[in-house]
């Protein structure tokens, strides 16, 4: 047993109850867990500025309509390209549309689109991944080659294939999305579980006669959880950012959606003098962007003991 | 002692800065290192091994060291700049680590790490240093030295790399050798040997040594002197000779501990924490 | 029971062809993965397929021609032997658009690609590599800080926005830099065309003009490419060098009284040079379709241009054929670079 670390500090009340060496049960370890994950992630202002950034996001998309005049689809030809103004925050675009109206609600497709790819990719990711590596064998080989097949696909390439076969729109591009992403969480929760498979609460688990479903879903998926959330928090950029492309190219949401990559798309004729209509999406998604990446970068520090201090 | 002392250390204090606080790993500890051997004996965390660290200045980022005094010959260790330190690392004081399988750079031969000591510190010509590199290959009793200078750390086992780490270290003829268990990593015949060339090398040369070990039977075969650490500070300091007469009761507990042969079928004591030992002590000489 | 080496109707194999082995057995299961789903987006998603191939504006005589050649009538599997055999031996078919075979097309968009993605990343490893050290070495200080936002932005930000931005800026407002398309028209089919590269080509030839001129035009879309290599570059040195420097040799380099610089680049670089070749190979393939978006701003007629317009065209033939062309070169280097991992890393030997 290895000696107490001398500590300077004097504690008391809840955050004695949180810093206590010696966690009376299981609620208390996790609060700690989670307590000390938080003060590690506090102090990173990198990663706050990136849950500021989320949570203002999500904030926006959820008051919408208190925000706006309108659902940002209503043309009026007559105030077409307008330039930003008290009354137009943002200026109009090519159809007199309200711009600052359009970003607002466009901040729901985007969620829209986050959601949905997420909520694809991680059930096929951790169920396919987890599996493979609890169950192990030749059904471990097969998933993963399967798996691999599909990592070695380009992402966007491929997702601009199924759209083309499928048709342009919303769901198709998120359908393509998903399925060119959803091959590195397999992998993730497969490398979890092979760490799990040997451990000693899973063979109690087993001893009391649990059967392999229950053993996965209660007992490996959840400590696969942490890494694919922070995986995928990582890979939101990413994928807000592939489907921004598909929208440039006419193939995501189609009008009159206010999808952020679609009206970067259709200012392309007025860049020059009417600037505004393409560049204001474009800081739309490069903020959003970069919120879920300083966000996942923060969660990684947090998460992953090695980014810690070095000699 | 009738000469200077080569380390002087007073007061030394090695703080880290962590999410939870500051934490001092080394609680104003003091002590005097001459050409002798000193051996420092404590459980893991009780900052022995920080206390060599901080003497080459080579604590974590996150740490900062204090001292009312810590000097080598003369030289301010805490104000050395860091030029003043390149000269001292390797060179006037050396460290040698636990396991030569995580110590020694893996995508280098280890008769190239062992040359690369010898020119940092003289200037030779490569081929020079390769010569030397090889005499000292032998001088830790590898046989066939040219074969094992351009192997890589992955094929030697564990006690070559020690010596390896060894001929590395007092390759540029240090006043003072820190080893922080130097041994812990190796089988126990193997011990033996790594000890036995710890022990010829150190005397031939005259060096100051500092052995930094948990292994309390050890270090009292060892060194000369002892210091006991518990919770960063020295609990206790007295000749390695006179141990069994050990008066603190954490020292007493931890020789109660070492079973002995011969010593009855009773059960081994447990040791009993004093609260009070975590307490800053005095300074004791 | 114990099966005696050799025992079986083949010779032992050396660890290096058994690796050897796996890999190309590997790489040719991904290779057929790649063909069966390019093959389900283009013969089995669209409810037509001979449509699609051969556009709606085809006589009746191609359709059913094409009816027969794809042969819808037989079952699947022998429709993807079909498409298979005919991929393998470069028969993609024939483009809606230009009339002529597919594979020729290709052939004359990719160098352009292979340049593009070429002089990005070049960018991106001049300077994302030593960003990456830098952000390492003084972690959690303000420079690190700066490094990593930098390197975030890159990664978050619409390339193809950022080029249009960026041709505004330098092209049309300030006039410092040449317009879109890999050469201004004026210089177009002086250099003879030796190897698809222009810059190449014409530093061969010596025309130091037409090579001022397409250097010009290459500049900001490879800028805008090698920003987002920049970034994942950077952010992985980064990350390798961290793990390095938490390394206990590396307190040993510190301890032999190396000074920072050599700990840094001899020891510690060296360490990881392995793991960021292959992150520089795995940056390449990325960009090669992150291309995609770039030459459709920058009208860079490249493979990804080519794709783009295809897909308007709705030309499947060109679509599957690019598609199949880019994830080929994709799943190939990727392999390679895996290789190439275990090949120089003498742990891995």
């Amino acid at each position: 047993m290895s000696a107490p670390e001398a500590t300077t500090r004097p504690v008391g009340g809840l955050r004695a109850w949180l810093l206590s060496d010696a966690p009376a049960n299981v609620w208390q370890a996790r609060a700690q867990r989670a307590y000390f994950g938080w003060l590690t992630f506090k102090s990173n202002p990198i990663a706050m500025a990136g849950l500021i950034i989320i949570a203002t996001l999500l904030l926006i998309a959820a008051i919408a309509p208190l925000l706006t005049g309108g659902a940002g689809i209503e043309q009026n030809l007559g105030n077409r390209l307008q330039a930003p103004s008290s009354e137009h925050w943002f200026g109009t675009d090519e159809l007199g549309r309200d711009i600052y109206d359009r970003i607002i609600w466009g901040s729901r497709v985007t969620l829209y689109i986050v959601f949905l790819v997420s909520i694809i990719v991680m059930p096929i990711g951790l169920l396919i991944g987890t599996i493979a590596g609890y169950v192990g064998g030749w059904i471990d080989t097969v998933l993963m080659r399967f798996t691999d097949i599909f990592l070695a696909f380009p992402r966007l390439i491929l997702a601009l294939a199924f759209v083309s076969a499928l048709g342009p729109g919303l769901e198709n591009a998120v359908i393509a999305i998903a399925v060119t992403t959803w091959s590195p969480y397999a992998r993730l929760a497969r490398a979890e579980a092979l760490t799990v498979r040997s451990s000693e609460y899973i063979l109690a688990a087993q001893i009391q006669g649990a059967s392999t479903l229950r053993i996965v879903i209660f007992h490996v998926v959840p400590m696969c959880l942490s890494s694919i959330i922070v995986r995928l928090t990582l890979d939101m950029a990413g994928i807000i950012l592939t489907a921004a492309g598909l929208g440039f190219l006419g193939l995501g949401a189609q009008p009159p959606l206010p999808e952020w990559g679609a009206m970067i798309s259709t200012g392309r004729d007025f860049l020059l003098d009417q600037w505004w209509v393409s560049t204001i999406p474009g800081i739309a998604i490069l903020v959003v962007s970069l919120g879920f990446n300083l966000l996942g970068d923060g969660l990684r520090d947090v998460l992953d003991p090695r980014s810690g201090a070095s000699e | 002692m009738s000469e200077k002392p080569l380390i002087s250390v007073e007061d030394l204090r090695v703080t880290f800065r962590t999410p939870k606080g500051p934490v001092e790993a080394v609680r104003g500890i003091d002590f005097e290192l001459g050409r002798e051997r000193l051996g420092i004996v404590g459980e893991s965390g009780s900052g022995k091994s920080q206390t060599g660290r901080a003497l080459l200045r080579l604590t974590a980022s996150n740490g900062s060291i204090t001292a009312k005094r810590m000097e080598f010959d003369g030289i301010d260790l805490i104000k050395a700049s860091k030029k003043t330190l390149y000269g001292i690392r390797g060179n006037r004081i050396s460290m040698i680590m636990q396991d030569p399988k995580y110590s020694l750079n893996p995508v280098m031969t280890v008769g190239d790490q062992i040359a690369e000591a010898y020119r940092t510190h003289s200037k030779v010509s490569a081929r020079e240093a390769r010569a030397k590199s090889l005499a000292m290959l032998e001088a830790v009793r590898i046989r066939e030295p040219e074969k094992v200078y351009g192997l890589y750390p992955h094929q030697v086992s564990g006690g070559m790399g020690q010596r390896i780490m060894i001929a590395m270290m007092l390759i540029p003829n240090p006043q003072v050798l820190i080893a922080d268990e130097p041994t812990s990593a190796l089988d126990v015949t193997v011990q033996m040997q790594v000890l036995a060339l710890l022990d010829d090398m150190v005397r031939e040369r005259g060096m100051g040594l500092i052995l930094i070990s948990h292994d309390l039977n050890l270090v009292s075969t060892f060194c000369d002197t002892v210091l006991i650490m518990y919770g960063g500070q020295i609990m206790e300091r007295l000749p390695a000779k006179e141990l069994h007469n050990a008066q603190h009761p954490y020292t007493r507990g931890l020789l109660n501990c070492l079973p002995r042969m011969g010593g009855g079928h009773g059960e081994l004591p447990v040791l009993q924490r004093d609260p009070a030992w975590m307490q800053p002590q005095g300074h004791s000489a | 029971m114990t099966r005696k080496k050799g025992a079986g109707p083949f010779p032992p194999l050396p660890p290096f062809a058994k690796n050897l082995l796996r890999v190309v057995f590997t790489l040719a299961l991904t290779f057929l993965g790649l063909m069966a789903v390019t093959f389900f987006i283009g013969r089995v998603l669209p409810t037509d397929p001979a449509m699609a191939a051969v556009g709606n504006r085809a006589s009746e005589a191609v359709y059913q021609a094409k009816r027969l050649e794809l042969g819808l009538d037989r079952p699947i599997l022998i429709q993807f032997w079909l498409f298979l055999t005919s991929a393998l031996q470069g028969d993609f078919g024939k483009s809606i658009m230009t009339s002529k075979p597919v594979i020729d097309d290709l052939k004359r968009f990719f160098p352009a690609t292979l340049e593009l993605a070429t002089v990005a990343t070049l960018f991106g490893v001049l300077f994302g590599v030593p960003m990456g050290v830098i952000a390492a070495v003084r972690q959690s200080k303000l420079t690190d800080h700066i490094v990593r936002v930098l390197g975030l932005i890159g990664y978050s930000v619409p390339i193809f926005w950022l080029g249009m931005v960026s041709l505004v800026v330098f092209y049309a407002k300030l006039d410092w830099l040449p317009g879109t398309g890999r050469l201004d028209i004026y210089y177009d089919g002086i250099v003879d065309h030796v190897t698809g590269v222009i810059l190449i080509d014409s530093a061969l030839a010596g025309e130091w003009e037409v090579f001022n001129n397409a250097l010009g035009h290459i500049i900001l879309p490879a800028a805008m490419l090698a920003l987002y290599s920049l970034a994942y570059i950077a952010r992985m040195t980064r990350s390798f060098m961290l793990d390095q420097l938490s390394q206990e040799y590396v307190l040993t380099a510190r301890v032999k009284g190396l000074p920072e610089r050599t700990v840094i680049w001899r020891h510690a670089f060296k360490n990881m040079l392995v793991q960021l070749i292959t992150v520089i190979a795995l940056s390449y393939v990325n960009l090669l379709e992150g291309s995609v978006l770039t030459e459709t701003v920058f009208a860079w007629p490249g493979i990804g241009l080519y794709i783009t317009n295809s897909l308007f065209n709705a030309d499947m033939n060109a679509v599957i054929g690019g598609t199949i062309v880019i994830g080929a070169c994709f799943i190939g280097i990727n392999m390679l670079s895996d290789v190439l991992y275990r090949l120089v890393d003498p742990r891995a030997r």
